[in-house]
């Protein structure tokens, strides 16, 4: 089904909010896909970093239901590549950071199965609390 | 001294809101008028008459006239007092319309206090006027154009065949430039050596064109009409004259190194025809290259040389000549693909740049192909173009378009080939290029949108993966190709730094020559005489190289045509018997138009040995100089230290006690305008300003500040045009300097700094205008008057506070 | 030469070979390696957000260590040595945050009241900067049993090399440890994914990600011939080495390869007694090779 798209000044404010937390000006994203044809993570994503930045560019908040910003790995290959040098590891933070900071958590430890957690180097537990809470 | 004002009613424009018969009555009171009279309409025939018939009857020869802005009638008033017999520039206009009637239309009697007081420094700087006559310069019918591609060989025929000397000098063993190694030409796929060597053979053939080739300039000096150039020619120890192009000489010469104009792909001999379509069209020695030649090592090419052509006896000559007028035309270079370490140019033997492709393009259709080019070709857009992390912002411009070419050329030579573009965006924005495009469509030509994020090699079969997102369906590409090439973009070249340096010459923010204004002064430098044509002052395809060529050279004949180019009298000049030599002077000059020389012969031998010395040619009138000598020896015409000391006692004059006045030195190009039109506007701004035109802000020293003080300011505004608009170079560092000096005594003094004001504006900036000068005046009406003391010694031992 | 060391976590436990690796070379050397006193958690992974203040704060706690220390070690040089590179990375970009935010320094100063104030002078250095700025001709020189023979693919990962003014080399074509393992003897293999990540902290919950990945970087390495892989992040470790158990599960063709710390290499370089090799805690054991190739006995 083909979406209609939106674009109204309603959401400006998200983006505006994105563009603080990040300390980037998202506007300045010319969707050239630098950044998705870097991405090692990128074949697990649902959508792709460029596309991540577009959907915060035209202020779809629907972009915090997808999953691409979870699955960033922090590598910054997008941020040390982008032709109008932008961080996007700073956008991703950010939007993580938008739901982080509601207190909804993206790791459960409970839910890590014990034998992985015996296995797993604390520097990798360490990393992954400090990622995906608030 | 006899002066005549004349006051302007202007249809009612000033006389509804100025009591015109009081401005009357306060000029005829001062000292050296002997003639006032008002007209309805001083502009007119009528008008003007009336001043022309004053001057012959009552032999007038100075006159004041208030009335419009000297913006808008200045000119014609200066040839009605010219049409009288008397110079132009003994004329001064009181601004009472833009600068007085208009903006306070609301206070009718302050307007005509405001009016008289304007009138009063008319009347004072015209007293101090010089009677001087239009100037001009001698120039000759002489060019240097430096750089023999394309665009200096546009520019050479163009004067060659006006009928002017031309030189032109190109560092390469043959002319032609990038363009003589190109395939075809977009969009209409010509045959680039084909179109080019008429041209060329054009040049050698033209009588007026020197042709220096194998040469480069050394050194410049000197300015418009007189630069002298000295150029270095080095020996190719080959006499093109006897040269026949038999070829004998590289079957014998032992030596093999990369030939630069099949950009390394192929290889040449020491010995070696630049190109097949060179000119001049002979072999040439590359010395380097070569195993020696003092001593002779080797020396088989002079032994099978039939000709006799070749000559080891010869050496680098230096040539000097002098030139009126100079055309920059020395090109670009291709951008370094190595810096993009991520697409492997260097490393990888399938990654190849797009000059490269032109090579191979035309060896393979000669039947003659130089590396294998595969089935899969892949061209990579905006490499270093565009490109933060190579910190090239700029786009360089005929990319997309080569591209497109290369890609369609390849195509239809092989359908077979499988042909893709990468592209951010593709720009064909000139004639013909949107309709080329879609042919490359039509062809099969493949263009995805995507920026290649990397290339990875696979080392056994050295093809390329290459991993990109096409954005216009959100997925990841990773696939294989034969061949990729790589799209680089345009960049300056080391030749154009050596140049800019030598004249001078202003860069732009991306690295390419300045012009003198984007948009009126396309080709000009702001070095008089020196102009830009091609890829040097930006990235652009041939049809807008040629284009500029010719407009170079149009502005060039402009200048040379007549045998004189006109110069405005507002220049520097030296009070000689001020002046102590010091020499401070001499390095402060944006233009470099002072210098230090001796004094004549006849000299009071109580002076110095040397004295400064302006060069009328550079001086360009900002009067930067004036702060920076101790002795008040350097001075400005029209605009002269007493002329403007003059006006500033004129305008604080009639201040009461308790009363405030503030003085807003307005730059002539800017913000004198800017004030018209916020009187043009009925804008209102504070009654207590009183403005005085200078050509720069730059002309107002510390002293002229400090005396302004003295003499009863409260507040000074310094206004000034944004700085990459200025005509003055360093204008803005200029004033910031001096004001700095300043405010440093005002601390002393316990004075506020910020009745001290600098402000940069564009001329629609109305509003802005209107809000900083009533913000100083609010400010130095709260602040109250500079206290009589305080004032008193801001006037005292200026020269030595200033030069401790 | 002493400097000040900081460990982190992992040297601690799983990394401990690197770390007895690292300090045997170093003082063969002529380098001091001494470990920072009371040091905490560096804070791994770094906060990107431009308001987060707290999160810098055990990483900075841990500079004001470091300037105790250097100020105590005496001399004019406060360097602040790490293994990890992710540790590294969050060292020194909190450094840099604060040296170019004095406001925000004062901020942090301020909330640590009972630390002492940090001033801004450390400087955090790699250990791999370190060997850089000795000279690798030094390396060369106490290298006793060269490593002819040996195929090793260097591998960077990210944190060590991004972003640009973090890195200690360029982020597409880094060249220290090719310099290093030249001055080995080794042979070197370019392995194309060598600073494509390893996938990091996503190994918690999204083991089989790390494994996708773990495969393109070793199976190209495998397949320009490379025997060996040299990292030097614990992290990167355990996603190259111990997940290969979840490639193989994926990927049953594939072979296994030993991962090692560039510094055990050092160590059988330079000869070094068996105990500062470390290999019990690889998990693949590289002695079978490095046996077969008469590197070790």
């Amino acid at each position: 089904m083909i979406k209609k798209l939106v674009i109204s000044s309603k959401n400006v404010d998200f983006l505006n909010k994105i563009n603080e937390l990040s300390g980037e000006t998202i506007t300045l994203c010319d969707q050239c896909g630098t950044c998705s044809g870097s991405c090692p993570m990128v074949s697990e994503m649902d959508i792709t970093p460029s596309q991540m930045m577009r959907m915060v560019q035209l202020g779809q908040m629907e972009v915090m239901d997808t999953k691409a910003m979870w699955i960033c790995a922090s590598c910054f290959a997008c941020t040390v590549r982008c032709p109008r040098g932008l961080d996007l590891a700073k956008v991703a933070e950010a939007l993580r950071q938008v739901k982080l900071r509601e207190a909804i958590d993206h790791i459960d430890i409970k839910k890590i199965p014990e034998d992985e957690v015996r296995r797993l180097p604390q520097i990798a537990l360490v990393s992954s609390f400090r990622k995906f809470t608030g | 001294m006899r002066i005549g004002v004349y006051v302007c009613h202007c249809g009612g424009n000033i006389s509804e809101i100025v009591d015109i018969s009081k401005v009357v009555s306060f000029a005829e009171k001062q000292p050296d008028v002997v003639l006032v009279k008002d007209n309805p309409h001083m502009c007119s025939e009528v008008g003007q008459k009336l001043v022309i018939d004053d001057i012959k009857e009552h032999k007038l020869d100075k006159i004041v006239i208030a009335a419009c802005s000297p913006q808008f009638q200045g000119p014609t008033f200066m040839s009605t007092l010219e049409k009288a017999g008397l110079s132009p520039y003994v004329l001064e206009m009181a601004n009472i319309r833009e600068q007085c009637a208009w903006p306070h239309f609301d206070f009718p009697e302050e307007a005509t206090k405001k009016a008289n007081n304007l009138t009063n420094a008319a009347i004072a700087k015209v007293r101090l006027d010089e009677p001087l006559g239009k100037k001009t310069m001698p120039i000759g019918r002489r060019v240097l154009v430096i750089g023999g591609g394309i665009a200096g060989i546009q520019a050479a025929l163009d004067l060659g065949d006006a009928g002017f000397k031309v030189y032109l000098v190109e560092k390469e063993p043959t002319i032609g430039g990038k363009m003589s190694k190109l395939s075809r030409t977009f969009p209409t796929e010509d045959c680039a050596a084909c179109i080019l060597s008429p041209k060329m053979a054009d040049v050698l053939a033209n009588p007026n064109i020197t042709l220096l080739t194998y040469s480069e300039v050394e050194n410049i000096q000197g300015y418009l009409g007189n630069y002298e150039i000295t150029v270095k020619k080095n020996p190719t120890y080959v006499d093109p004259d006897k040269c026949t192009c038999c070829d004998d000489c590289t079957e014998v010469c032992p030596v093999v190194v990369p030939n630069e104009f099949e950009e390394g792909l192929t290889s040449r001999k020491a010995i070696y025809l630049p190109s097949p379509i060179a000119v001049p069209h002979s072999y040439v020695l590359d010395e380097q290259a070569c195993l020696g030649i003092f001593p002779l090592a080797c020396g088989k090419c002079q032994e099978v040389c039939d000709p006799g052509a070749i000559n080891f006896d010869v050496y680098p000559e230096e040539i000097k000549f002098t030139v009126d007028t100079i055309i920059v035309a020395t090109g670009y270079d291709i951008f370094d693909a190595t810096q993009k370490s991520v697409y492997g140019f260097g490393k990888y033997a399938n990654v190849i740049t797009a000059l490269d492709m032109e090579r191979m393009i035309v060896h393979a259709s000669e039947g003659n192909p130089i590396r294998p080019m595969g089935k899969r070709i892949a061209f990579i857009q905006c490499v270093g173009s565009r490109d933060e992390q190579v910190e090239n912002e700029n786009c360089s411009r005929i990319c997309c378009m080569y591209a497109t070419k290369l890609s369609q050329l390849l195509k239809r030579s092989d359908p077979t080939r499988d042909v893709y573009v990468f592209y951010t965006d593709l720009r064909a924005y000139g004639k013909g290029f949107e309709e080329y495009y879609k042919r490359a469509q039509r062809t099969g030509v493949k263009f995805i949108r995507g920026r290649v994020a990397e290339l990875i090699e696979d080392s056994q079969t050295r093809k390329l993966t290459l991993r990109v997102e096409d954005t216009l369906t959100r997925q990841i590409i990773e696939s294989e190709f034969d061949l990729v090439v790589l799209s680089v973009g345009l960049r300056p070249n080391e030749g154009t730094d050596r140049i800019a340096n030598l004249l001078r010459l202003a860069k732009s923010p991306d690295g390419f020559l300045q012009e003198a204004h984007p948009k009126f002064r396309p080709v000009d430098t702001l070095t008089d005489g020196v102009f830009l044509a091609g890829t040097v002052q930006g990235p652009k395809d041939i049809p807008d190289t040629v284009a500029q060529a010719s407009a170079a050279s149009a502005r060039a004949t402009r200048l040379m045509n007549r045998g004189e180019y006109d110069v405005e009298p507002v220049m520097a000049f030296v009070h000689e018997e001020s002046c102590d030599g010091c020499g401070l002077c001499v390095e402060q000059c944006p233009t470099n138009a002072i210098s230090l020389s001796s004094r004549d012969a006849n000299s009071d031998k109580s002076l110095s040995p040397k004295v400064a010395k302006i060069n009328e040619a550079l001086c360009k009138g900002c009067g930067s100089c004036i702060a920076y000598c101790p002795k008040d020896a350097l001075d400005l015409h029209c605009y002269s230290n007493d002329q403007l000391l003059a006006q500033i006692k004129a305008v604080l004059a009639d201040k009461k006690n308790g009363e405030v006045r503030v003085l807003v030195f307005a730059d002539d190009m800017t913000t004198y305008r800017l004030a018209d039109n916020v009187g043009v506007a009925k804008m209102s701004y504070s009654l207590n300003s009183r403005i005085i035109r200078v050509p720069s802000g730059s002309r107002v020293t510390p002293k002229l500040m400090l005396q302004a003080f003295a003499e009863g300011a409260d507040g000074i505004f310094i206004g000034e045009c944004e700085e990459k608009s200025s005509p003055y170079p360093h204008s803005v560092s200029t004033i910031k300097s001096n004001i700095s000096k300043v405010t440093h005594i005002l601390k002393e003094e316990g004075i506020d700094e910020k009745r001290l004001r600098f402000v940069q504006f564009v001329t629609v900036m109305l509003g802005g205008f209107v809000n900083n000068i009533n913000s100083l005046s609010d400010f130095t009406i709260k602040s109250g008057p500079i206290p009589a003391q305080k004032r008193k010694r801001l006037g005292e031992n200026i020269n030595e506070r200033l030069f401790k | 030469m002493k400097i000040p060391y900081y460990p982190g976590c992992s040297l601690k436990t799983t990394a401990q070979n690197f770390e007895i690796s690292a300090l045997a070379v170093a003082k063969t050397l002529g380098i001091e390696l001494i470990e920072l006193p009371r040091w905490n958690c560096c804070g791994t992974v770094s906060s990107l957000t431009s308001d987060d203040l707290m999160h810098h704060l055990a990483p900075i706690r841990n500079l004001v260590r470091a300037e105790e220390m250097s100020e105590n070690l005496g001399g004019d040089e406060y360097k602040l040595v790490t293994l990890c590179s992710m540790c590294f990375n969050v060292l020194k970009r909190s450094n840099l945050r604060v040296k170019e935010n004095p406001d925000e320094l004062k901020k942090i100063n301020d909330f640590m009241y009972l630390e002492k104030d940090y001033s801004g002078r450390v400087e955090v250095v790699h250990f791999l900067e370190l060997l850089r700025e000795i000279g690798f001709q030094k390396v060369k020189e106490k290298v006793k049993n060269p490593l002819s023979g040996l195929k090793v693919a260097p591998y960077y990962g990210c944190l060590l090399l991004r972003p640009k003014e973090i890195g200690i080399d360029d982020p597409e074509d880094p060249t220290v440890q090719v310099e290093i393992l030249a001055a080995l003897g080794a042979e070197i293999v370019n392995n194309p994914f060598k600073t494509r990540c390893c996938g990091s902290y996503q190994t918690v919950q999204d083991k089989y990600a790390v494994a996708e990945l773990a495969y393109d970087i070793l199976s190209r390495a495998q397949k320009e011939g490379a025997e060996f892989v040299t990292t030097c992040c614990p992290l990167c470790m355990f996603n190259l080495a111990d997940r290969q158990k979840e490639v193989v599960e994926k990927y049953p063709e594939f072979r296994s390869i030993p991962v090692l710390y560039i510094t055990q290499l050092m160590a059988v370089a330079f000869d070094l007694d068996e105990k500062y090799y470390g290999f019990d805690l690889n998990y693949v054991d590289p002695r079978p090779i490095l046996k077969e190739k008469g590197v070790i006995r």
